[in-house]
């Protein structure tokens, strides 16, 4: 007997807002959170774009020891599973005498690894980098971290899928609920944005380098796009059985009916089409629901000339005959990398909660591949049953995603 | 340095970068219990020590301090040792 997996509770931030209400305002009004850093350009990048997001405080919500172990992103995480509990109604005590387990998307830890070295090399003595550098550094810095916080005693560790982490964790956990192994898990992804983290993807040239209009440069699907922008923040989406859900008395906001995932088996960074098709495909043959279902897809897009090609012309495969209204709203986030799966999970159930379909802003010229999809650069009031999601990453991972209203 | 000197900058980064309470700091009080400092922010404190008094202390010498008192007799004796130098 599988079980059905709900999400009761979502929490976020990045740089459309420090919450859901701001986030679902800021993506109803097509609201771009990209600016230019001129730090970045004295610390030679090619493109100084990046998302903004607001430095958190968390002295006051947290104790010392907490804090001095949690990275950039997992600050960021901690805030967006502190909106996620309290939206699904888990309180401590809850968590105390359950098994609740954590998966969350990160595939990087920058600042603190450098931060050591350059102790190291300053002042050639270990013991003076300090006891939060290493909790900082490792890959699972934000799982750790959020564990020993909120006291979880599930599963725990981190998924590390490239730019399709956050996807894939909520694709784990979904897998997990499913087949009985846990109840309950708090999934999502996060990403650090400060520029040592970014430094060696600047260095590829994949970055858009539209200075002059920082809220114009990130533009999926538009003929004149020319790379991506960097993004961060954090986003949680909890995920439980749906018997349990009914048990605690908790809110169903929705119901996760489909997960697909694929390798391309190709280059390690140039995406083709067959993998995203096959990803697509396996996601709707274990929804069980045909692809005119879909009444919204939320695209990996990310603004770069040749990911976008090879995305456009596997949703033509797939959805040429339905034609769902299709976004990618990285035209407002950038590219939140390692968190993006999930974030865009949670922009997709606020617009699903809100009856609109985000806009993919900046897409103002068609190419060919684009002008045969239903793309719109306007927000649209309507009515989303199910909503697919699509999320590919370097080494050619794919994650597709279906979420349906529960009914 | 004189000695009530060092003691107000130890009891100063306790309150300010350990986040120890005023009242917690208690000269005969056991530096795990009523201080309420763990294994990990002993390692923080060679840190803050190094910063503040510019000289490196090992983690081994945290051994034989027990209490708040130990501890500021402890710095005291090393800063000594420091100026005599």
């Amino acid at each position: 007997m599988m079980n059905r997996v709900v999400i009761t509770g979502l929490g976020i931030y990045s740089c459309l807002g420090d919450n859901l209400d701001q986030v679902r305002d800021s993506l109803f009004q097509g609201k771009s959170g990209i600016v230019l850093e001129q730090v970045r350009k004295e610390m030679g990048f090619r493109s100084g774009l990046t998302g903004r997001v607001n430095k958190p405080v968390l002295k006051g919500m947290l104790d010392r020891r907490m804090r001095v172990g949690l990275a950039e992103q997992g600050e960021y995480a901690y805030l967006s599973t502190r909106e996620a509990l309290a939206k699904a109604r888990i309180d401590e005590d809850y968590l105390e005498n359950h098994e609740v387990g954590v998966l969350f998307g990160n595939d990087s830890s920058s600042q603190a690894v450098v931060h050591a070295a350059d102790t190291i090399r300053e002042k050639k003595d270990t013991t003076l980098i300090g006891s939060g550098s290493v909790f900082q550094s490792m890959n699972s810095t934000v799982t750790m971290n959020l564990a020993t916080i909120f006291k979880l005693k599930g599963v725990n560790f981190t998924i590390s899928g490239a730019c399709a982490s956050g996807s894939h964790s909520i694709g784990m956990a979904y897998f997990l609920i499913k087949h009985g192994y846990q109840n309950a898990v708090v999934c999502g992804g996060a990403q650090e944005i400060n520029p040592f983290s970014m430094g060696s993807f600047d260095a590829l040239g994949t970055f858009s380098i539209l200075e002059d209009q920082p809220h114009k440069a990130s533009r999926p699907f538009d003929k004149n796009r020319d790379g991506l922008i960097p993004s961060g923040g954090a986003a949680t989406v909890i995920l439980e059985s749906y018997e349990n859900a009914v048990k605690r008395g908790a809110p169903i906001l929705a119901e996760v009916i489909g997960y697909g995932f694929s390798s391309n088996g190709g280059h390690i960074s140039q995406p083709n089409v067959d993998g995203p098709v096959r990803s697509i495909q396996m996601s709707i043959k274990d929804a069980g629901i045909p692809v005119s279902d879909i009444d919204y897809v939320n695209a990996h897009a990310t603004s770069t000339p040749v990911g976008d090609m090879y995305e456009a012309r596997a949703l033509y495969q797939v959805f040429g005959g339905s034609r769902p209204l299709i976004t990618s709203t990285k035209g407002m986030t950038g590219h939140e990398c390692w968190m993006a799966g999930a974030s865009e999970v949670v922009y997709s159930m606020l617009m699903m909660q809100n009856d609109f379909v985000a806009p993919n802003i900046n897409f103002e010229t068609p190419d060919e591949d684009s002008a045969k999809l239903n793309i719109t650069s306007k927000t649209v009031e309507k009515n989303i049953d199910a909503f697919l999601s699509n999320s590919f990453g370097f080494g050619g991972t794919n994650s597709s995603l279906i979420i349906k209203k529960f009914k | 340095m004189t000695r009530e000197e060092v003691i107000e900058k130890i009891n100063q980064f306790l309150i300010e970068e350990f986040e120890v309470e005023e009242d917690q700091l208690v000269p005969e009080g056991n530096l795990k219990e009523t201080v309420g400092l763990d294994s990990l922010d002993y390692v923080d404190l060679v840190v803050v020590i190094e910063s503040n008094f510019g000289f490196k202390v090992k983690g081994e010498d945290f051994v034989t301090i027990k209490t708040l008192q130990d501890f500021y007799d402890y710095i005291v004796a090393k800063v000594a040792e420091k100026e005599a130098k």
